[in-house]
């Protein structure tokens, strides 16, 4: 995870003189590029990561590529037209796929990912223990990281896997709906520091070393700790920590391979965005981000987008053409339209304005924007459609 | 007469990215009048009531942050008449060594606590444990400890919570904690604050928009909470699309069956100069317009059937800034919600 402090060119600021627009998004390229291997979606909350993943993969797919993509919370009856409502942790054939690729979709199990990996790295008796306390099931369920360190783990596995069988030739992922688009790649460091933190050093320090390493501190401690929350719970913690003491290693090192691959040339980040505030700047220290860990940016996607109005028509003047209508008393149709057709123009210069500062600052980002459709997306064909919005974007 | 004067605590959830900041935000502003003092509250760490007023990050500490909204009577001068929001924002850690503080005067032991980590340790892992911190400090700004001394007592306390998937979890210390821990204090202290949130002191509204998932979200929301005997306020209809078209207008706009000379006629008669782009291009919008209000209003009649009061906020073109704050303030009030 070495981040390289000299020479990136993350802001090019507002005035400088060689800011130079990258343009449109070229979707279907991107697809169609056989060295694409994995597109990860992120962004913000509530932004359309998992539609706009399972777009494109069913795009690729239609396309005559090899696509597993991996959700995360899709909504449910968009998980059932994809057959992937039951929660098996592993992908299945999405049906009613035309053309010659293939999809394969699954919907991420945080919990049985971690599961898992216990299994996999600590002794049968000592994954018992673990699976069982109290304290990893609330690590496992609900410790804020988890999904996206598992998201990750998830990754890796199918990447391995995928390379290994030939079963897929590209991995479309959607990143969990954390605050900070950003938790999806610090998700990981915080796992490993929080398991190396100077608490959880000390509560083992008893079982590893000398009884001396017990200082007057940690007695302090864990007197203060018993009084409040009772002997049982620092029992489990200390059976918790003891346990998972040995699978540390394990977690680290897989974490870090996966990093890596997330930096490799055939990876391809898209950063989605609703065109408003919070959702730009999220997407702004993301791309910000991912220049500093030198990870492939392919573009921004804006989506749900205001559709422009067709005519020139200026907000003001609508509203003073429909306030003169309303005095004289009739029209109350044409004023109607009127006030609409302002309030349209509003909303959209405002978003223009906003997708311009962004531009501004990042200048070297392409960027697709989708027209928000009128329903919610929840089967292929509205897949489809939102995968031509996508490429047409682009053209 | 708002429909909650009973309420002193307002929680406001809904599913994210709807609106829970922005409306407890304009619901502070609206219950600040006549000298009240109103608390808004934020707990998920991101400063994200500093922003929407444009004030410098909070620290962990109750703060001054505005008037609130004059009331229609108000002719603006008598400065006793308005009220007053004031801001906090509580992190699990200064909530955890405060209430060490307060209740075992751990001096020493709490530093050592915060030195060794154990409190990020514990805030992290137990989510539990952080939510019990985090609703403990706003059960002790509702019931206000004596311990506390010269803090103030708070006319309404409004609380910009976490989302509808993990509120009953937020709220219902009782439940997760217990998993962790069975006995002691921290228990006993969560089975106080439950008494505090099940009562009719307390008012939990869900904020939502008019689209399939929120409502979803909303219904599925105020079925756990009555489970959980959570009482449950009333539900906030946001961002609603202009209501700028008839009924019959919107039939034809949808049917494409608009009269095309009338309307040409009328816009000439308000001073527009008409183009065939024009009339293409409002008819345009008008279609895709009242198609969305036709999901919308199915929407709508399911919000409205489901047997709580329902206030409705319009989607305000130029986005909200600390105007649009008020105006939405204004609507809630005009509507009873304060
Ligand atoms: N009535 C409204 N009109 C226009 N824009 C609005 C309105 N209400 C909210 N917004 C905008 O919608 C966005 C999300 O609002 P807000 O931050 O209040 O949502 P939230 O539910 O608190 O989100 P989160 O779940 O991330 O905490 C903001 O950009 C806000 O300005
Ligand atoms: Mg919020």
């Amino acid at each position: 995870m070495a981040r390289r402090t000299t020479e990136h060119q993350t802001r090019v600021g507002p005035t400088s003189p060689r800011a130079r627009r990258a343009g449109a998004l070229d979707v279907d390229a991107l697809l169609a590029d056989q060295r694409t291997g994995i597109i990860v979606c992120c962004g913000s909350g509530g932004v359309g990561k998992t539609t706009s993943a399972a777009a494109l993969a069913l795009r690729a797919a239609e396309q005559g590529r090899k696509v597993v993509v991996l959700t995360i919370d899709p909504a449910r009856r968009l998980a059932q037209s994809m057959g992937i409502e039951a929660l098996d942790n592993t992908p299945r054939p999405v049906t009613g796929v035309q053309g010659s690729g293939r999809l394969d979709a699954m919907m991420l199990d945080m919990k049985r990912t971690f599961d898992e990996v216990v299994v996999a790295q600590a002794s049968p008796e000592k994954a018992k223990q673990i699976l069982a306390n109290p304290f990893y099931i609330a690590l496992s369920s609900s410790f804020a990281g988890t999904q996206e360190y598992m998201a990750m783990e998830k990754l890796g596995q199918i990447h391995r896997d995928a390379k290994k069988t030939g079963d897929y030739d590209l991995i479309v992922v959607d990143t969990p709906p954390s605050r900070s688009a950003l938790d999806f790649l610090d998700a990981p460091e915080r796992l490993s520091s929080f398991l190396d933190g100077r608490f959880v050093r000390l509560m083992l320090a008893p079982a590893r070393g000398p009884a001396k390493l017990m200082t007057a501190g940690f007695g302090l401690i864990t007197n203060a700790m018993t009084k409040i929350l009772g002997a049982q719970f620092l029992k489990d913690l200390q059976t918790f920590i003891t346990a998972l003491d040995t699978v540390f290693g394990g977690f680290r090192q897989r974490a870090q391979q996966t990093y890596s691959l997330l930096q490799a040339d055939g990876t391809a980040f898209l950063v989605v965005a609703a065109p408003e505030p919070d959702a730009l700047r999220e997407a702004a220290y993301f791309v910000e981000r991912l220049s500093e860990d030198g990870m492939p940016l392919a573009g921004l996607i804006v989506n749900r987008a205001s559709p422009a109005p067709e005519s020139s028509l200026a907000a003001e003047e609508a509203l003073a053409g429909a306030g003169r209508l309303r005095r004289d008393g009739n029209g109350a149709t044409a004023a109607g339209l009127l006030r609409l057709h302002a309030d349209q123009v509003r909303l959209v210069e405002r978003e223009h304005g906003l997708r311009e500062r962004f531009a501004t600052a990042h200048p070297q980002v392409p960027t697709a924007v989708v027209p928000a459709l009128a329903g919610d997306v929840h089967d292929l064909e509205g897949l489809r459609r939102i995968g031509g919005l996508l490429a047409e974007a682009g053209r | 007469m708002s429909d909650w004067s009973e309420a002193r605590l307002h929680v406001v959830t809904g599913k994210g990215g709807t609106g829970k900041s922005t409306v407890a935000s304009a619901l502070a502003l609206a219950l600040a009048h006549r000298g009240k003092n109103v608390l808004l509250c934020e707990v998920e760490g991101r400063q994200g009531i500093a922003r929407m007023f444009d004030v410098d990050p909070l620290p962990y500490g109750e703060r001054r942050l505005t008037t609130g909204l004059p009331d229609h009577d108000d002719t603006g001068g008598g400065k006793e008449t308005l009220g007053r929001v004031h801001a906090l924002h509580i992190d699990a850690e200064s909530a955890l060594l405060e209430y060490l503080d307060m209740y075992y005067r751990l001096g020493r032991a709490g530093k050592a606590l915060d030195r060794f980590g154990v409190i990020e340790f514990a805030t992290t892992i137990a989510p539990g444990v952080r939510d019990v911190l985090l609703s403990g400090k706003v059960y002790e700004a509702v019931e206000r400890n004596s311990r506390n001394k010269g803090a103030i007592d708070y006319d309404a306390i409004v609380l910009d919570a976490p989302p509808t998937g993990r509120i009953t979890q937020f709220l219902n210390v009782g439940g997760e904690v217990g998993g962790l821990a069975k006995v002691g204090p921290i228990k006993t202290q969560s089975d106080t604050m439950m008494k505090l949130f099940q009562s009719p002191r307390t008012a939990i509204h869900l904020v939502t928009l008019l689209e399939e998932m929120p409502v979803q979200e909303t219904i599925d929301g105020i079925a756990e909470l009555r489970r959980e005997k959570l009482p449950v306020g009333g539900v906030v209809v946001n961002l609603v699309r202009p209501r700028d078209l008839s009924d019959d207008d919107l039939a034809a706009a949808r049917a494409g069956t608009l009269d095309r000379e009338q309307i040409e006629s009328e816009l000439k008669a308000g001073g527009i100069e008409v183009t065939p782009t024009l009339i293409d291009g409002l008819f345009h919008e008008a279609r895709e317009h009242a198609e969305r209000r036709a999901l919308e209003d199915e929407q709508l009649a399911v919000v409205r059937g489901l047997g709580v009061p329902t206030y409705e906020l319009p989607r305000m073109a130029g986005g909200v800034d600390l105007g649009a704050l008020y105006e939405l303030a204004g609507l809630l009030r005009e509507q009873g919600m304060a």
